[in-house]
């Protein structure tokens, strides 16, 4: 056990528990503030594993824009303010399908890697990424462009009120 | 370092994710259980990327800023989606939504 392998692993406990919460608060405002969490205990886990770029890529994107978004979703929807009980359906069958694909992956993964200990990975810079995203990722990155403009027209087409209505 | 660490926690946030795409009823609790499944694949991704020794190097990288990208614009429509919904029918409840109504 190196310090990097306690640091992931507590990072990976983080992760879990504000996932817990997300999933099982009564709060709707809460499930978005632990989601912070859990979303900047991952980009911690990036760090340790030396992707830097993917790291504060999601710090900016996620915790910056996706969960601001949310946060709008919830006050536009006026969301109740404290707990509310029914936020939940009786969950057996997702507990069952949840337990099942998380125990089913964990089981995959342990049985591939064992205990296997690798090296210290090479740095993930920007530049590096940056090099590769435009010498072999080129069409990849033009089709999520477009995919980008396409969400934004549908989103902007989407919530429009209805012509004539109101 | 021992990639099997961040590739167990990655598991288990993935079940987290797939029990409460199941079992939230609020249509915004459900964006928040997919990003949570959605970044449990990028964790693999980028674990992956630092165990394995591919031909393209940093690819599983590429990969996890593409699945970003892809989760921001998910989000995006998501979100407007939910407006409509609640606009129609005043709840975000998805089990409320009817899916054998014809026309209006």
């Amino acid at each position: 056990m190196t310090t990097t392998d306690v640091l992931l692993a507590a990072l990976g406990a983080v992760a879990i528990g504000a996932g817990w919460r997300v999933v099982s608060t009564r709060h709707v405002v809460r499930a978005g503030l632990w989601l912070v969490v859990a979303l900047g205990a991952v980009a911690g886990s990036y760090l340790l594993l030396a992707a830097e770029l993917v790291a504060w890529v999601q710090v900016l994107l996620y915790v910056g824009a996706v969960v601001v978004l949310l946060l709008f979703a919830v006050m536009l929807t006026r969301a109740p303010i404290g707990a509310s009980a029914d936020l939940d359906r009786p969950g057996w069958v997702g507990a069952l399908v949840g337990t099942g694909a998380g125990l089913g992956l964990g089981a995959l993964f342990l049985d591939g890697y064992r205990w296997q200990s690798v090296g210290r990975p090479s740095v993930g810079s920007a530049q590096l990424l940056g090099a590769e995203v435009f010498r072999h990722w080129v069409l990849p990155f033009e089709v999520v462009s477009v995919l980008l403009l396409a969400a934004l027209i549908g989103a902007v087409v989407t919530s429009r009120p209805p012509a004539g209505g109101r | 370092m021992h990639p099997v660490i961040p590739y167990l926690s990655a598991s288990v946030l993935f079940g987290l994710g797939v029990y409460g795409v199941l079992a939230r009823r609020n249509a915004v609790l459900l964006l928040m259980s997919v990003e949570l499944m959605l970044n449990a694949v990028n964790l693999v991704l980028v674990t992956a990327d630092a165990t394995v020794r591919a031909e393209l190097p940093a690819g599983g990288q590429v990969f996890a800023l593409f699945v970003i990208v892809l989760a921001a614009a998910e989000v995006g429509v998501g979100l407007a989606l939910i407006l409509q919904l609640y606009r129609a029918r005043a709840t975000v409840a998805v089990d409320e939504v009817p899916l054998d109504e014809g026309e209006r």
